[in-house]
């Protein structure tokens, strides 16, 4: 069986942003990039797909630039097998990203795809969904717990949607984004690092992979949010009903 | 070409807060453009929805239904839409942010190949060739401005940031849509859905919402002093991860980013802390309360009405306190 992957660099969960001061870029200098870590779910639930039995080959992939093989090289050390980076550089949107992802997964040919539901920088939310859709696979979004059956051939898999738990079947091969509660990712072991060194990483041409798309969405200029004015603090219960029925709240 | 299409999962007895706002985002990305706005009504409760949808000032309100579409998945909303677009054409094709558009809605910009932009917030410009939206990023510490470059585009919209459309003169046209016979939906099977059964509103249709965190210590301790609170407002009761992830309450409660995403007249946050997490799920609400014993929580940073105090003193003091002027 095997299992590909999908995973970005991201700026590190509780990283706070900045606007450069030219006023339309990121000012990143500082900031410590990791691996999305709704991808870090995906990589550790390939894992344990793999501890649970049976000939498993675990795959990730990413495309970017240079700067993402250190992410990469997270993900080998964590214990996947081997890596595939897309080079490219610059704005590619969703569909373009997605195109590239599903053209690696045509060549791969893996019997489920792992991903994570969404990106925490740009929070789209799109890639996964969008590679199910050009590969004509079932896909399963906001995963908290995945169950393969057992002659290999499908999946139920249990969704936190918003009225509740949904489970479904998917059919392999199969695309499934990965939600908060589906593991504990673990931590690479020193052994795992000095392993993950040696583990293959093979760099891929965006154009090698067909890529004909252009980028079409594209982001122009980022804001800071509107300054909100400071609240007041209050020393009482009672104190708080009264400004609640002052301003008709309650 | 500058016409929206916004389509509804048709699937409860009545249109939602959700619903509405997706109307809203309609007619005002339409105007933006100079066209008109449509709806299709997608799913089992489409015919019997649709005289209240014609009442939104649609022009018209289209309405499919087929076994297929009885239970929700992705890969049937997804072909369904696909296959009513081909021949007709909309500038925007657009719904409001949900579980199942986050699922099919990329899955069909996929089919269709055309870009997305995912929860917009605000509508900048709109002409046949480009569309700019503004959207949060960054776990909803800054706004990025989103153009895209195409003559056709999907969107989902924040439904907190879009109001209802202004009651129409004269209601749309309704029009019956056969679904397609077939509808792809390759190897998916729906099992069933488990919700945990309430009495309260809905978090997203709520004006107030009663928050609650890990200070709460638990179902033997503080939650149900907050949930005595809530009923007390007729409020809906919401909560941060760790209280979901705590087994304390279940998941469709969770606020924040990788939750619900609301905006309720008041918040009332309750032991939490106010992460950026959570924080991206709430900051738009109008009013914020906030009752934590440390006084540099970042959830006051957002608090409109802060009260620096223990929630076991204070929650049945302040629930008290309503109650006696209710009663
Ligand atoms: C990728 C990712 C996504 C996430 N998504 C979400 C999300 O969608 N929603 C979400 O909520 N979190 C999310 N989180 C988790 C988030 O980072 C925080 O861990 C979480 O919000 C903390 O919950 P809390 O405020 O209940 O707990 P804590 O941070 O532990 O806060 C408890 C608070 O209670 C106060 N307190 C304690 N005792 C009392 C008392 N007696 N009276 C009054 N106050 C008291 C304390 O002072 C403290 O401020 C996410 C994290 C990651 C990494
Ligand atoms: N450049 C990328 N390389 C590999 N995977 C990606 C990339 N961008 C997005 N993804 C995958 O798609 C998921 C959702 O991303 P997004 O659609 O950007 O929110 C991520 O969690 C990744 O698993």
């Amino acid at each position: 069986m095997k299992l590909l992957v999908t995973l970005k660099r991201t700026p590190q969960r509780d990283a706070r942003i900045r606007i450069s001061e030219a006023g339309d870029s990121l000012d990143l200098d500082n900031v410590q990039f990791e691996v999305n870590p709704f991808d870090e779910l995906a990589v550790e639930e390939a894992l344990r797909i793999r501890e649970a039995g049976g000939e498993v080959e675990v795959v990730v992939v990413t495309v970017g630039g240079e700067e993402c093989q250190q992410q990469l090289i997270s993900a080998l050390a964590m214990g996947a097998d081997r890596a595939v980076r897309v080079e490219s550089s610059g704005q590619l949107d969703s569909l373009r990203v997605a195109g590239a992802l599903a053209a690696v997964a045509r060549r791969e040919e893996p019997d489920l795809v792992l991903a994570g539901k969404l990106a925490v920088d740009d929070e789209c939310g799109q890639v996964p969904a969008m590679m199910a859709g050009l590969l004509g696979w079932p896909q399963a979004n906001q995963a908290s717990s995945i169950e393969l059956s057992e002659d290999a051939s499908s999946l139920r898999v249990v969704c936190e949607v918003d009225a509740g738990l949904e489970t479904v079947t998917l059919a392999l091969p199969a695309v499934v984004m990965a939600d908060l509660r589906l593991n504990e990712p673990r931590y690479a072991s020193l052994p795992g690092i000095m392993k993950a060194k040696k583990k293959p990483v093979e760099v891929l041409a965006l154009d090698e992979l067909g890529d004909a798309g252009s980028t079409r969405s594209r982001v122009t200029g980022f804001r800071a949010l509107e300054e909100k004015p400071p609240g007041v603090r209050l020393d009482t219960v009672e104190e708080l009903v009264r400004a609640l029925e002052e301003r008709k709240l309650v | 070409m500058t016409d929206t299409l916004v389509v509804i999962q048709a699937a409860a007895a009545e249109l939602s807060k959700s619903d509405l706002s997706a109307a809203g985002f309609g007619s005002q990305a339409a105007s933006a453009a100079g066209g008109a706005y449509d709806i299709l009504l997608l799913g089992p409760m489409a015919s019997s929805l649709s005289s209240t949808a014609a009442g939104l000032g649609a022009r018209t309100v289209f309405t499919m239904s087929s076994g297929e579409l009885e239970a929700y998945t992705a890969e049937a909303y997804a072909s369904a839409v696909e296959a009513f677009l081909e021949g007709r054409s909309w500038r925007l094709v657009a719904a409001a942010t949900s579980s199942s558009t986050k699922e099919y809605f990329p899955r069909l910009a996929a089919l269709l190949d055309v870009p997305m932009a995912s929860d917009v917030l605000k509508v900048e410009s709109s002409d046949s060739q480009r569309v700019v939206f503004t959207r949060a990023v960054f776990v909803g510490n800054l706004l990025a401005t989103v153009e895209l470059e195409a003559p056709r585009a999907l969107v989902t919209c924040r439904a907190s940031e879009f109001e209802p459309p202004a009651a129409a003169a004269e209601p749309s046209a309704i029009h019956e849509v056969e679904a397609p016979s077939e509808l792809a939906h390759p190897g998916k099977s729906f099992v069933g859905i488990e919700a945990a059964s309430s009495d309260r509103p809905d978090l997203k249709e709520a004006d107030i919402i009663v928050s609650v965190g890990r200070g709460t210590r638990g179902l033997e301790e503080g939650i149900p002093l907050c949930e005595k609170l809530a009923d007390t407002l007729g409020a809906a009761l919401g909560a941060t991860r760790a209280v979901v992830d705590a087994g304390w309450m279940a998941n469709e409660f969770q606020i924040g980013q990788t939750g619900k995403i609301v905006a309720p007249e008041v918040y009332i946050a309750i032991g939490l802390s106010g992460s950026i997490q959570h924080l991206a799920g709430m900051r738009n609400s109008k009013t914020i309360v906030a009752i934590n014993t440390d006084p540099e929580a970042p959830i006051f940073d957002v608090a409109d009405f802060g009260l620096v105090a223990d929630l076991f003193d204070a929650v049945p003091e302040l629930t008290a306190a309503l109650e006696k002027r209710g009663g």
